[in-house]
C-alpha cells in the first residue's frame, strides 16, 4: 500500500444525492440470524440473574448479507445515528465507499481527527445522543487519543470507528498501524478488534449500549481492511445487547432512606451536584430543582453539573471550586450535611482533603461505584442513576414529610447572605479596556433571551464563562472538564451547530486554545456551520500567566504568544467574517454584529492582559483560604511550598 | 509556610491508614484483551499486584478467573473491588480475604542441585514438606511442592543452602470453604 492510498482528500464532499440503496425491512426477532449468539445466562456484580435471550433462531430471518463497511453503515441507522464526524484514509475506504451509496447517515469532514471527536462529544452533550466518529488507521486512530481521553473524563458517550490493516498484517508493522487497542485501553471505557465478520453486528451494537449505559464514556471498534470487504448476516440491536454488562439504575432503597432522615435532621444543608446530573438526562434536572423547590436547600455545582439548576434560582450559589464563588465554597466548607450528586470531589472541588468540609456528613450518589470514597470518605454511598435516586427522594419526601429545622436554616441562609454580599465575582470595571469578565457579561446579556449553546477552551476564559454566563437549562454547556483540553471548543461547537442548525452556537475562547485547532474553521465553512468564535484576546497563555504570577515570581516563561495571526484576515481567509472590539464602548454593538451574522464569525475580543482570574484557591489550600480579587495583593504569600507542587 | 517536601501531585490522603493484604478473584469474561485490561488498571492507577494467576475456568461460558494478591489501605482495597467491578468484560469480584474463610494454595517446582548430604537433606526435607520429586539426575532433582505461599516460602529457604538454582511458581489461587459456589 503506497501513501496515496492513504488520507486522500475529496475536493467535493458534499456529495449530491447518491442513489439510495434501500435495504428489505426488518421486521423479525433480533439475533435471529445466529451468528452472535453466545450464551446469554450470565451473573453480574450485583448478583442479578441476566436474563436468557438470544440462542436459538426462533424465527426464518436469516438476517440480510452484506459486506462488513456495509454492516457499519447500516448499524449506525438502526441506532439513530444521523450525524457522522470523520476522516477519510486508506483503512477505512470501504466504509467510505459504502457511506456513498446512502443518505441515512450524514457525514461531516473535519480537518483533523482530534476535531471530529471534539465535534462528536459537543454533538452528544448538547443532544444526549452517542456521538459518532469514524478515522482510519495509525495516525487517524492516534490523533482521536485526546478527544477519547477527554470523553472518557468527562462522561460523554462516543463511538469511534477505527479502521485497521488487514489481519493477516496485524502486528506486521504494517503501513499505518498501530496498536489501537492497545493505545486507546486506557482511555476508553472499552474497545474492541473485530477479526471476525460474525462479531461485527454484535459488535457494533454492543458499542453503542456500553457508550450510553451506566457512567457513559468513548468507546472505539477497530475494524481491519479485510473484515470490511467480507460478507456475512446483518443482525439488528438486540434488546440485550451484552451478556454481562448490567449497570445498577436504582439506588438501595434503605441507604436512600437514610440519606432522606439525614438530609431532613440537617441544619447547615447543601447540595453539590455535578455532570452525572446532566448525563442522567432532563428528568434528573427536573427532579432537582423539585427536590430544591420541597427541602429550601441551598446548591451548587461543578464545572459540568453548570446549567442544571438556573442560574438565576435563588436557590443557587454559582459555581464550587478553585475558581469557584465565595458562598459556595464557603457553604462546601460549613454544611454540615453534604448531598453529592453525580459528582466526584475531584481535586479541583475539594482543594485541601484534610480540611474539606470537616464537620460535614456526607452523602454521595453516583452511578460509578469506583467513585464513592475515592478521594473523601462518605457516610452514605448509594450507587444509581441520579434521575432514578432523585425520583425516590422526591417521593420519600413527600410521604414522610419530614419537618426540618426551619430556624437553623433561616439561620444557616443568613450566614449564605453574608457571604454572597462580599461580592466575590466583583472586578476593576475600566471604560479605557475591556475587562474579560465585561465581555462575557455583556455576551449573556445580549444572548440570554435566545436560544444559545456555549463551548469553551480551555483556561482564564473558561473560568469566566462559567462564572458570568447564566446557565438556564441544561445540555447547553459543553467544556472540558477533567482533561482540560485546550482546543476543545472551535470543533465541539462545529458538532453543536450540526446538531442544532438553528440555534447561536458560541464558542467562548482564548487565542492561544482556540489555534489549537482552528483549522476546524474550514468545517464550519464547509457545512455553512454559523458558530461564534468569540475569542477574549489577551496575547498570553492567561491561566499559565497567572499561576507564574502565583507560584513563580512573574517569570512568565513562554506563555506570552508573540506573532498571533490577524484574526480578522484569518477569519476572511476561512470564508468567515472577522471582527475586532478593542474598546468597552463598541462591545455591545459588535457582539449584535456577531449575532446578526449568518455565517461562521471570529471575533476578536482585545481583553486586558494583566487580568486575573479570582476567586481562587491556591492548590494546597483549604476552601475558606481563597483569595477575592480586591485582595489580591497577597498573591506572593497565597501558596505554600507544597502547593507549588500541586497541579 | 510549610516547608514540606511531599511531592506528590495531588493532596495527601485525608487518614493514614494500615496496609493489608486482599485476595481478589475475579470472573471475567475469556476474550483477548481482558488480562491486559486487569493489569492495565492495576499500572495506570499505582496499585500493587503481589501475584496474578489468570485461567479459563468454564470453557463453554468463556469464563476466565482471575486471582490476585493486592495490598493497600481498606480504602485503596474498596477502589481496587469497585475498579475491577465496573469494567465492562468482569462479572464478579469477589474479595476472599473477606468473604469468609477461603483456602488459598499456591504451587512451586523447585530446582535443587547437589551431590552428597546436602542431597540426603533436600530429598528428606522435600519429604517432610510433602513436596513430590517429578524429575531427577545423579546430580539434581525438581520437587513439586503445593501449599500456601509461606510454605512454600519456607522450602525455598530450606533448600537454599542445599544447592537451590530455579524456582517456579504458579501464584496464588484461592477458594471459598464450604458448599457454596461464589
Amino acid at each position: 500500500m503506497g501513501i496515496e492510498a492513504s488520507r486522500s482528500r475529496k475536493i467535493e464532499p458534499q456529495q449530491p444525492g447518491a442513489p439510495v440503496t434501500t435495504q428489505p425491512a426488518m421486521t423479525l426477532a433480533p439475533d435471529a440470524d445466529g451468528v452472535s449468539a453466545p450464551i446469554h445466562a450470565s451473573t453480574h456484580a450485583d448478583g442479578g440473574k441476566v436474563e436468557a435471550v438470544g440462542g436459538t433462531p426462533t424465527v426464518s430471518d436469516a438476517g440480510t448479507r452484506m459486506t462488513g463497511a456495509e454492516m457499519v453503515i447500516r448499524a449506525l441507522a438502526d441506532q439513530g445515528v444521523e450525524h457522522l464526524f470523520g476522516y477519510p484514509g486508506g483503512a477505512v475506504l470501504p466504509i467510505y465507499d459504502a457511506l456513498f451509496h446512502q443518505d441515512q447517515v450524514r457525514h461531516i469532514l473535519v480537518r483533523h481527527e482530534q476535531g471530529a471527536v471534539h465535534a462528536a462529544e459537543g454533538y452528544a452533550r448538547s443532544t444526549g445522543k452517542v456521538g459518532c466518529v469514524l478515522v482510519t488507521s495509525g495516525p487517524g486512530a492516534t490523533n482521536s487519543v485526546t478527544g477519547l481521553t477527554d470523553a472518557l473524563c468527562d462522561s460523554i458517550p462516543l463511538v469511534c470507528i477505527t479502521g485497521q490493516v488487514p489481519t493477516h498484517m496485524i502486528g506486521n508493522d504494517a503501513f499505518q498501524e498501530c496498536d489501537t487497542v492497545g493505545i486507546t485501553r486506557p482511555c476508553t471505557k472499552y474497545n474492541y478488534l473485530v477479526k471476525n465478520i460474525a462479531d461485527l453486528p454484535r459488535v457494533l451494537h454492543e458499542a453503542f449500549y456500553v457508550a450510553a449505559s451506566g457512567r457513559p464514556g468513548p468507546v472505539v471498534v477497530d475494524i481491519p481492511k479485510d473484515i470490511q470487504f467480507a460478507s456475512g448476516a446483518y443482525a439488528r440491536p438486540n434488546e440485550f445487547p451484552h451478556r454481562g454488562y448490567r449497570p445498577r439504575l436504582h439506588g438501595d432503597i434503605d441507604k436512600i432512606k437514610a440519606a432522606v432522615a439525614l438530609m431532613a435532621a440537617a441544619k447547615r444543608p447543601l447540595f453539590y451536584t455535578g455532570g452525572g446530573v446532566i448525563n442522567s438526562g432532563p428528568a434528573a434536572a427536573r427532579l432537582l430543582r423539585e427536590l430544591l423547590r420541597l427541602t429550601g436547600f441551598p446548591v451548587t455545582s461543578t464545572l459540568m453539573g453548570l446549567g442544571a439548576v438556573p442560574a438565576t434560582d435563588p436557590q443557587w450559589l454559582g459555581m464550587l471550586g478553585m475558581h469557584g464563588t465565595y458562598e459556595a465554597n464557603l457553604a462546601m466548607h460549613d454544611c454540615d450535611v453534604m448531598v453529592c450528586l453525580g459528582a466526584r470531589f475531584d481535586d479541583r472541588i475539594t482543594g485541601r482533603l484534610d480540611a474539606f468540609a470537616p464537620h460535614s456528613r456526607k452523602i454521595h450518589i453516583d452511578i460509578d461505584p469506583s467513585s464513592i470514597n475515592k478521594n473523601v470518605k462518605v457516610d452514605i454511598g448509594i450507587v444509581g442513576d441520579c434521575a432514578h435516586v432523585l425520583d425516590d427522594i422526591v417521593r420519600l419526601w413527600r410521604d414522610v414529610r419530614p419537618a426540618p429545622d426551619r430556624g437553623a436554616l433561616k439561620a444557616w441562609w443568613g450566614q449564605i447572605e453574608k457571604w454572597r454580599g462580599r461580592k466575590s465575582l466583583a472586578y476593576r470595571a475600566s471604560d479605557d479596556i475591556i475587562k474579560p469578565q465585561y465581555a462575557i457579561e455583556r455576551l449573556y446579556a445580549a444572548t440570554k433571551d435566545r436560544d444559545v449553546y456555549i463551548t469553551t477552551e480551555v483556561g482564564q476564559h473558561q473560568m469566566w464563562a462559567a462564572q458570568f454566563f447564566g446557565f438556564k437549562e441544561p445540555n447547553r454547556w459543553m467544556t472540558s472538564g477533567g482533561l482540560g483540553t485546550m482546543g476543545y471548543g472551535l470543533p465541539a461547537a462545529v458538532g453543536v451547530q450540526v446538531a442544532h442548525p438553528d440555534s447561536l452556537v458560541i464558542d467562548i475562547a482564548g487565542e492561544a486554545s482556540v489555534l489549537m485547532t482552528m483549522q476546524e474553521m474550514s468545517t464550519a465553512a464547509q457545512y455553512r456551520l454559523p458558530i461564534k468564535i468569540f475569542i477574549l484576546n489577551n496575547q498570553y497563555m492567561g491561566m499559565v500567566r497567572q499561576w507564574q504570577e502565583l507560584l513563580h515570581g512573574g517569570r512568565y516563561s513562554e506563555s506570552y504568544t508573540a506573532a498571533l495571526p490577524d484574526f480578522v484576515k484569518l477569519a476572511e481567509a476561512y470564508h468567515a467574517v472577522g471582527i475586532r472590539c478593542e474598546k468597552p464602548v463598541d462591545l455591545d454593538a459588535a457582539i449584535a454584529e456577531m449575532i446578526e451574522v449568518k455565517k461562521p464569525v471570529i471575533f476578536d475580543c482585545v481583553v486586558d492582559p494583566a487580568e486575573n482570574c479570582f476567586p481562587m484557591i491556591p492548590s494546597g489550600r483549604a476552601h475558606n483560604e481563597m483569595i477575592l480579587g480586591d485582595a489580591a495583593q497577597s498573591l506572593e504569600d497565597a501558596v505554600t511550598e507544597e502547593g507549588k507542587v500541586m497541579v | 509556610m510549610s516547608t514540606s517536601t511531599s511531592t506528590t501531585h495531588y493532596p495527601a490522603a485525608t487518614v493514614k491508614e494500615a496496609i493489608e493484604s486482599h485476595t481478589l478473584a475475579v470472573i471475567v469474561d475469556n476474550e483477548p484483551g481482558v488480562l491486559a485490561r486487569v493489569i492495565g488498571l492495576f499500572s495506570g492507577r499505582g496499585y500493587n499486584i503481589e501475584s496474578l494467576t489468570v485461567s479459563e475456568t468454564e470453557h463453554e461460558k468463556h469464563l476466565s478467573r482471575i486471582t490476585i494478591a493486592t495490598r493497600g489501605t481498606p480504602m485503596v482495597i474498596e477502589q481496587i473491588k469497585n475498579q475491577l467491578d465496573r469494567m465492562v468484560p468482569v462479572h464478579r469480584v469477589v474479595d476472599m480475604t473477606i468473604a469468609g474463610p477461603a483456602i488459598e494454595r499456591e504451587l512451586a517446582m523447585v530446582k535443587v542441585r547437589g551431590k552428597g548430604d546436602n542431597r540426603v537433606e533436600a530429598l528428606r526435607l522435600s519429604d517432610a514438606f510433602r513436596a513430590r520429586v517429578i524429575d531427577a539426575t545423579a546430580e539434581s532433582f525438581v520437587f513439586e511442592i503445593t501449599g500456601g505461599s509461606e510454605k512454600i516460602d519456607q522450602f525455598i529457604n530450606l533448600m537454599l543452602p542445599l544447592g537451590l538454582v530455579e524456582v517456579s511458581r504458579t501464584g496464588i489461587v484461592a477458594i471459598a470453604r464450604g458448599p457454596d459456589g461464589m
